[in-house]
């Protein structure tokens, strides 16, 4: 049994990747991230079969991950906004090669340099595959300290199962902010699921290859369509969300990550008032939890969508109640970070707009 | 009994190369499996092949390969070997790859002093998009986006990236050869005999540049081009042992 421990979001995740079985990171300096890096210098100096690279690039670090992943390693690599952008070559091969890692992206202000301030500007990138091609990565979008915990060390079990690049995708607050957190247990490295694909030597077996160059139309058509199966059946499987006050409420509020916890300090609030308000808390960006949206819908003709950008998830949320509900949206981009009280009075103020305290 | 005294090298898989006539990568893939196949390596060797002309490669080496983006060729070789010290990693990676593009990459596996070998084929164009003005490409030397010849001025010299990668300390072994001639196909296998070697003794990042004719966009005959390498590419990219710190007392590579 692990004991409680006070850690910041960054240190959560490096601890728990190496907790679960991580031997190879590979990063670029770049805030609000850096700590995550330093966590893994030292940490790995511990252990006899770790390797951590300082890379010349966000470019080289993710495809040296791509190499390790090949040799079999379970293998991550982080980084914040812009150096996203530069890992997209990397992340759209590993989809194609079908390698699994792990991508931590600790969203900023954007676009361009933007600054260092918490965002969830990337939203776009990360659910829509980011690189080029028909492809997607998982996305896992914890709220807590011990939801990073958790979700790391699933994040690394995910990726192997599906064989899928997987991005953690939290921003600036929730790296650096402390809470208490039980790490999970050390996996034993013989635990880790057998991989009969990757590339350690043709010794007594036939020599392999991992490639995506797939001239053949046809059989680039083929491919797509294996990844294709792949997504559909991750969709089926993989569908999470945090359901809070929900079940007498006539105005939903959807948001993730640290927006969710604001949103849901929000709803504290205005339930103190007599408002009848709930949370839907998706934790899984892609797939979108279109299900639990769809299921909510039965009974809540009103969700409020919101997030730390113009409007990204909020596509999502349209797509999957199909006009079934009005959907209303609320966004601060840039790194402005809202308090609880600005977005109860939103709430607020939508709630009687919409008439929702009269009894139907 | 007559004893053969040519045969296909046992890790060239029985495939037809689908390079063109006159073209050096055959000679260079056949040249590698061989050395492969003397030091006894087959079943430890995993290569890293390129985006370019050579991006087939996994289809005639008989070993694990695993391909890496453009220029990515030296961070993938950096991530599993660093995974798998004990194994043989090695890159094969034409002149736009590793000398444009993929620079940063290389210098700094370099630098780091990574325990790979890195095959560098230097053709002076991009063969497989149809002949533009690469990294390497000569003054004077007429390419589809040089219509008029590279000029300095213009287009910049050409760049010798070993010259580069030789002032990085973690490099042991570097060396320049060509695939034009018999004399030089046999040197040329000599180089990479060395650098594999270098490896497996754990001495660090090794590297073998080889002039290699590409008959097809430098518009002349096969004959022609290995002249043309004889006569007016090594001039700008002259064959000889560019670093040789093999047996240098050293750190160690990681």
């Amino acid at each position: 049994m692990t004991d409680k421990v006070l850690m910041r979001g960054t240190h959560v995740i490096a601890e728990s990747a190496i907790r679960s079985g991580c031997r190879f990171y590979a990063g670029y300096p770049i805030t609000p991230q850096n700590e995550l890096p330093e966590y893994m210098a030292e940490a790995m100096m511990a252990i006899d079969n770790a390797t951590f690279i300082q890379a010349e690039s966000e470019i080289a670090a993710v495809n040296m991950v791509l190499g390790a992943s090949m040799a079999g390693a379970r293998a991550m690599t982080s980084s914040s906004s812009p150096g996203i952008s530069l890992k997209q070559e990397g992340i759209s091969f590993l989809a194609a090669q079908e390698l699994p890692a792990v991508i931590v992206n600790c969203m900023r202000g954007g676009p361009g340099l933007g600054n260092i301030a918490p965002s969830q500007g990337d939203y776009f990138q990360a659910t829509r595959g980011g690189g080029h091609g028909d492809y997607r990565s998982i996305v896992l979008a914890p709220a807590t300290g011990q939801e990073l915990a958790d979700f790391t060390a699933r994040a690394f079990d995910l990726a192997d199962r599906y064989r899928s690049p997987v991005v953690l995708l939290i921003d600036g607050m929730m790296g650096q902010m402390m809470e208490p957190v039980v790490p999970p247990e050390f996996m034993d490295e013989a635990d880790i699921p057998y991989r009969n694909w990757i590339l350690d030597g043709a010794r007594g077996r036939p020599s392999r290859i991992i490639k995506s160059l797939i001239l053949d139309p046809a059989k680039e058509e083929e491919h797509n369509w294996k990844l294709y199966r792949k997504y559909e059946n991750i969709t089926k499987e993989l569908q999470i969300t945090e359901a809070y006050q929900i079940d007498d409420a006539r105005l939903v509020v959807m948001a993730y990550g640290t927006a969710a916890r604001i949103a849901k300090g929000a709803i504290k609030r205005v339930r103190e008032i007599g408002l009848k308000v709930g949370l839907l808390r998706p934790l899984t960006l892609w797939p979108f939890p279109a299900r639990a949206v769809e299921d909510a819908s039965r009974f809540v003709k009103e969700f409020l969508v919101f997030e730390m950008n113009t409007g990204q998830m909020v596509e999502d949320v349209r797509l999957a109640l199909k006009h079934r509900s009005e959907v209303h949206f609320y966004g601060r981009p840039g790194g402005v970070v809202s308090t609880p009280d600005e977005i109860a009075k939103v709430i607020t103020s939508l709630y009687y707009r919409l008439h929702l305290e009269e009894e139907q | 009994m007559s004893k053969p005294v040519f045969h296909r090298p046992k890790y060239l898989k029985d495939a037809p190369f689908h390079y063109c006539p006159g073209c050096g990568h055959s000679i260079i893939h056949r040249l590698i499996a061989e050395v492969i196949e003397e030091l006894g390596i087959g079943e430890i060797t995993i290569g890293v092949p390129p985006a370019g002309c050579a991006v087939l490669a996994y289809d005639y080496f008989d070993v694990d390969m695993g391909e890496a983006a453009h220029g990515r060729g030296c961070a993938v070789a950096t991530g599993i070997k660093r995974i798998l010290p004990d194994r043989i990693v090695f890159s094969y990676q034409g002149d736009g790859d590793i000398a444009a593009i993929g620079t940063a990459e290389t210098i700094h596996a370099a630098n780091r002093g990574e325990n790979i070998t890195v095959i560098f084929v230097n053709n002076s164009c991009y063969g497989m998009t149809g002949g533009q003005m690469a990294p390497t490409t000569v003054l004077g030397q007429k390419t589809t986006t040089t219509p008029g010849g590279r000029t300095a001025p213009l287009h910049g010299t050409p760049i010798d990236l070993s010259q580069m990668i030789a002032l990085a300390r973690g490099s042991v072994y570097i060396e320049r050869t060509s695939v034009h001639s018999v004399r030089h196909i046999l040197k040329t296998k000599k180089a990479l005999m060395k650098a594999f070697t270098a490896q497996m003794n754990g001495r660090g990042f090794s590297l073998v540049e080889i002039l290699s004719p590409c008959p097809t966009n430098w518009k002349l005959t096969p004959v022609e081009a290995c002249d043309h390498i004889e006569k007016e590419i090594t001039k700008t990219f002259p064959l000889k042992v560019i670093k040789d710190e093999i047996d240098a007392d050293r750190q160690g590579p990681p």
